[in-house]
């Protein structure tokens, strides 16, 4: 394939990855009960913890923060990401409950196009809970301590984290095409975060849970995203996110495309 | 060359044959309906011609090209309304229509204009931005019919477009799939309603159980039956002392409803009187008497062995009405 043709076959990929972007932002924010509960529970859950364990920032061995809010930004900003993903898995269930999934497979169109489409949408819905949890830290009190930089550093791993996640929550969909199923991982994603560093530092959690959260990729993530906003940024704990970003995603990616083979196969 | 050629079509789920070896050919510019009643395999096989689901046996290519092997080139050439509209019920009517054209490949401001076409063809315009929840049944068939039209396909795909629609929107859709056809448009559409076969389809292919039973133009299939029937509506006396007395005036046909009695007659209204009589001496009385000609039914039950019209009259029941 000479390079016009390669070039024009991409700009089509792109545009149809757009549109069907566009239209699960729109399918998302048309369909409140799939956006609520990802800016609802999480801001519901930092009032609680922020309100109720405050002082938890004077135990010995808490890394050095301005408020126990500034803390737990990040790990707010991850579980709306958490939920974003799995959002974004049960809207991709209903489509192939509802027959929608055959129009986009009986289509000339790539599959992974399906896919990624998809994960736009929840990348928005991503970036859209990244800025609603700066605005409220901002507005009760809580300082970025990198700046306008940290803050953005903080939005691009909210947003992509929230994309790789979404992955897993697509491949699910995909295999299972059941809306219930994924639904039903809901409790799974508050085990997998809570077993991390979200809202508790590492160094004070109590084995086996300092262990499991010291390797869950999802600590690696958290903290890329809370060192900008309590310290400063760091290339280290930057790194550390990327790769455990892109290793959710490879597999995110991985998953998809066997399940995309099965439901070829078995209608 | 034919638009749609199959040979030894199969699908296995499991231990399941739905679809067991069919063999069709569908010319250029045929409206070919499969009729056939709900599990015979008709969905099945629009999957596997659509490139939705993989055959497990067989080879089949629609426009030319390989189901299996030349699956983008097959999605291509097709426009695919499947069964119960496959509509996104938040999304407004012209946005579907600018998905599906982007979706084909069809530049934004060309996709915009067969948008606005379409619509006014399936008379939506007035809808166009209304979300498609609001939508009745009726609308969203049309709706699926259009967006299955943006890129112009050499080969349509119809599956039971008109299954639960009230009479009204079943011919409209009808008058639709014509004046397609009338432009060129092969028509593939499966039904299980023998009208619907019968008006529409220059060529019908009969599957039950996963098998194709007959095919042809509908009059050669009617012709192929022969003769014409008389169908009864008992006033009192049971169907069964009914048919034993009607056994030697022609071939009994299984009762319909398991009300009406249904009597092959070789000399067609010259033989009411003589099964008016028969009854009349039997002391059995008639409610309603039919010289009913033979349909594609008569074909189904000569075919199967049982009634199509029973099972899609109780699922026209259960069908929600637009």
């Amino acid at each position: 394939m000479d390079a016009h043709l390669l070039g024009s076959a991409l700009r089509t990929n792109l545009r149809i990855v757009r549109a069907l972007g566009m239209r699960s932002i729109r399918q998302t924010f048309r369909r409140p009960q799939l956006i609520a509960p990802i800016i609802v529970f999480p801001t519901l859950l930092l009032a609680i913890q922020t309100g109720g364990a405050g002082s938890a920032v004077e135990l010995p061995g808490f890394p050095p923060v301005q408020s126990f809010l500034q803390f737990m930004l990040a790990g707010a900003m991850m579980n709306a990401l958490m939920l974003a993903g799995n959002s974004g898995g049960i809207a991709l269930a209903v489509d192939i409950e509802m027959g929608f999934t055959d129009r986009l497979f009986s289509a000339p169109i790539p599959r992974f196009a399906i896919v990624l489409g998809r994960l736009a949408g929840t990348a928005a819905l991503g970036l859209f809970a990244s800025l609603w949890f700066l605005t409220i830290g901002l507005v009760f009190g809580a300082t970025i301590e990198s700046g306008v930089a940290g803050a953005l550093m903080a939005i691009v791993l909210v947003t992509a984290s929230a994309m790789a996640v979404g992955g897993i929550g697509a491949a699910i969909a995909l295999r299972t095409g059941s809306a219930s199923v994924v639904q039903g991982l809901f409790p799974l994603v508050l085990v997998v975060l809570f077993l991390s560093s979200a809202f508790f530092p590492q160094e004070l959690m109590i084995e086996p849970a300092k262990t499991i959260a010291k390797y869950n990729p999802l600590s690696f993530i958290v903290e890329g995203i809370r060192e900008p906003i309590i310290s400063g940024i760091n290339a280290s704990d930057t790194l550390d996110a990327v790769l455990a970003i892109l290793g959710i995603v490879v597999l995110g990616l991985l998953l998809s495309d066997r399940a995309l083979r099965h439901r070829l196969k078995v209608g | 060359m034919p638009a749609i050629v199959v040979e030894g079509l199969e699908r296995a789920f499991g231990e399941v044959l739905a679809v067991q070896g069919i063999d069709l050919t569908v010319e250029e510019g045929e409206i070919y309906a499969f009729l056939g009643p709900n599990g015979a395999g008709k969905t099945t096989t629009v999957r596997m011609l659509t490139t939705l689901l993989l055959p497990t046996g067989g080879c089949a290519s629609v426009a030319g090209h390989d189901v299996v092997k030349e699956a983008r080139a097959v999605r291509s050439s097709i426009g695919v309304a499947l069964q119960e509209a496959a509509l996104d019920p938040l999304m407004t009517g012209r946005e579907l229509i600018r998905l599906q054209a982007t979706l084909q490949g069809i530049p934004t401001a060309e996709g915009r204009r067969r948008a606005d076409d379409l619509l006014d063809r399936v008379d939506l315009s007035g809808a166009a931005d209304r979300r498609v929840g609001t939508y009745s049944g009726g609308m969203q068939r049309r709706l699926d019919l259009a967006a299955a039209l943006v890129h112009e396909p050499k080969v349509l795909f119809l599956d039971e477009p008109t299954t639960g629609l009230d009479p009204v929107s079943r011919k409209t859709i009808w008058g639709e799939v014509r004046a397609l056809n009338d432009d060129g448009t092969t028509v593939f559409l499966t039904t299980q309603y023998l009208e619907e076969a019968d008006q529409l389809a220059d060529n019908v292919g009969i599957i039950d159980r996963g098998k194709i039973v007959a095919e042809g133009t509908p009059e050669s299939l009617k012709a192929e039956i022969g003769h014409p029937h008389i169908q009864l509506q008992l006033a009192e006396g049971s169907v069964v002392e009914a048919e034993a007395i009607l056994a030697p005036v022609g071939k009994l046909l299984p009762p319909k409803d398991g009300k009406k009695v249904l009597v092959e007659v070789e000399n067609g209204a010259a033989d009411i009187p003589r099964v008016v009589r028969a009854l009349d001496e039997a002391g059995i009385a008639v409610e309603s008497l039919e010289l009913v000609r033979p349909t594609l039914d008569d074909v189904f039950v000569e075919k199967t062995g049982y009634h199509l019209e029973d099972e899609s009259e109780e699922n026209a029941e259960k069908a929600p009405v637009a």
